[in-house]
């Protein structure tokens, strides 16, 4: 008797948590964006499962952005901590869930090569960092608070101050990518990335908020944000159908 | 069955609302695009620094994995036929057996490769546009209702101007009995579309024997190809 679907099935993506792929106030977004409706799938195997990744594959420094690119000194700027907890939408914690994050450093800067902004590079600092959630789908890490910088949309726009993150769950389906905001930034209002978030609620989701409590004394101001992926279901009557008697029921 | 419903749902928690049974499913997190600068965080040497000690890259493959040696390579397109240089893929596939290396994947008579996890990450490069994933052929995978499914690859595509990543899966042109047979392909009612994901295999070779295939992606227009909502 075969089962009918895999275990652990993804609950369906709700699309009206996210922004459209063709959004023209981000106009980059254009040319980029399928015209096309995606194609619903029932998923198998190959959405449920994904990567599992192992603490030996990252480096002691990994979550320390402050510490992981310092060649003569320290960067430059205020140091933060950043922690918070990836859950799924039914409230499961996400364990062992790769979190990526990467930042422009305190003067708006990347250090990339095609990142061509006038603000300095700061020698001491990378902006990337990585690390898996424990089993609390809790994660930390420490950092410079990225600046604000200018790009071309229209002429006059600038990001608000943000770090990306990408995050792999325990589904292929659960992958994500996204940016987080400082609470109190005034450019939030008008940021377009921002802004093609399809509601308010969405929008706060991505705002980390000042976490007072959990300061380091006369070290670091501390940020918390929380991340939600793709909920996972179970399957109701997988061990019934598996039960079954050979011939009795197919 | 109530309390293994609870049990396995860990419905616990989200069914604790106060004063109401009413069960609470938070929205997923939005997505946002993985702007220009993507390399930095998830392949830093792309970037132009090093940072890691370990990298993750587009070497899926080494001389101990089982199964066929291929080189998947191409290009990603905009709705105006420009070459993307920005653009970030990752795969993940299973082994010559058809396994996923994950604990979900329990297909009986098939086992792990040690040497093969079946993940990749690579980048287009900033000057030619193409990107390149050294892997094996993955098996075929049981799909839904026993059903079997032609060996695919599957990618998840993010960039600038991209809100949120593309899904898609990579099958290959010299499969086509199997790719007729495939219900995910047969799902996609214009049948002119089902050949967007289909790598085409090249006469070329690399100096290690690797067969070449192309799989070049149109985010819009022409030959969209087909992105999933999985």
């Amino acid at each position: 008797m075969r089962t009918p679907q895999p275990d652990g099935e993804f609950m369906m993506r709700d699309t009206t948590s996210h922004p459209a792929a063709y959004a023209p106030q981000y106009k980059t977004s254009v040319l980029r964006s399928p015209k096309l409706a995606l194609i619903s799938l029932q998923q198998s195997l190959s959405e449920v499962t994904a990567p599992v990744f192992r603490a030996d594959e990252l480096g002691r420094l990994d979550d320390d952005l402050i510490l992981n690119y310092a060649k003569n000194g320290m960067p430059i700027g205020e140091r933060i901590v950043v922690h918070g907890y990836v859950h799924d939408q039914l409230g499961r914690p996400l364990k062992n869930a790769l979190v990526e994050v990467w930042q422009a450093n305190a003067s708006g800067r990347y250090r990339h090569k095609k990142d061509q902004y006038i603000g300095s590079l700061d020698p001491n600092f990378g902006g990337c960092g990585r690390m898996l959630t424990d089993e609390n789908g809790y994660y930390a890490y420490r950092t410079i608070k990225p600046g604000p910088y200018p790009w071309r949309n229209r002429v006059n726009d600038w990001r608000p101050a943000h770090i990306h993150y990408a995050i792999s769950g325990d589904g292929w389906v659960q992958r994500l990518i996204t940016q987080m905001y400082f609470e109190g930034d005034p450019l939030i209002r008008s940021c377009p990335i921002l802004g093609v978030v399809p509601s308010e609620e969405q929008i706060r989701g991505l705002i980390a908020l000042q976490d007072i409590g959990a300061f380091v004394q006369l070290d670091s101001r501390a940020y918390r944000f929380d991340i939600v992926l793709r909920g996972q279901r179970a399957t109701l009557f997988e061990n019934h159908v598996q039960k079954t008697p050979e011939g009795e029921r197919q | 069955m109530s309390r293994r419903l609870e049990h396995r749902h860990g419905l616990e928690g989200a069914l604790a609302a106060p004063g109401g049974s009413e069960l609470k499913v938070r929205r997923e997190t939005a997505s946002q695009t993985a702007g220009p600068y993507v390399h930095i965080g998830l392949a830093p040497q792309a970037a132009g620094f090093d940072i890691f000690e370990k990298n993750f890259g587009s070497v899926l493959a080494n001389d101990k994995t089982r199964g066929e040696k291929i080189r998947i390579e191409g290009r990603v397109f905009d709705g105006i036929g420009t070459v993307l240089k920005d653009v970030l893929i990752e795969i993940w596939q299973a082994n010559a057996d058809g396994k996923y290396a994950h604990p979900a994947d329990r297909q009986p008579g098939k086992s792990i490769d040690p040497n093969f996890r079946g993940w990749g990450r690579g980048c287009t490069d900033f000057e030619t546009g193409v990107y390149t994933f050294d892997t094996i052929k993955p098996g075929p995978v049981e799909g839904r209702n026993g059903r079997i499914m032609a060996p695919h690859v599957n990618a998840w595509i993010v960039a600038r101007g991209i809100n949120m990543g593309l899904n898609t899966r990579i099958y290959f042109s010299d499969e086509a009995e199997a790719n007729a047979k495939d219900a995910v392909l047969n799902l996609i009612e214009w049948e002119q579309r089902r050949q967007t994901l289909v790598a085409e295999r090249l006469d070329r070779r690399l100096d290690n024997g690797a067969a070449v295939y192309r799989f070049d992606i149109r985010l819009q227009g022409e030959n969209e190809t087909v992105f999933f909502d999985v």
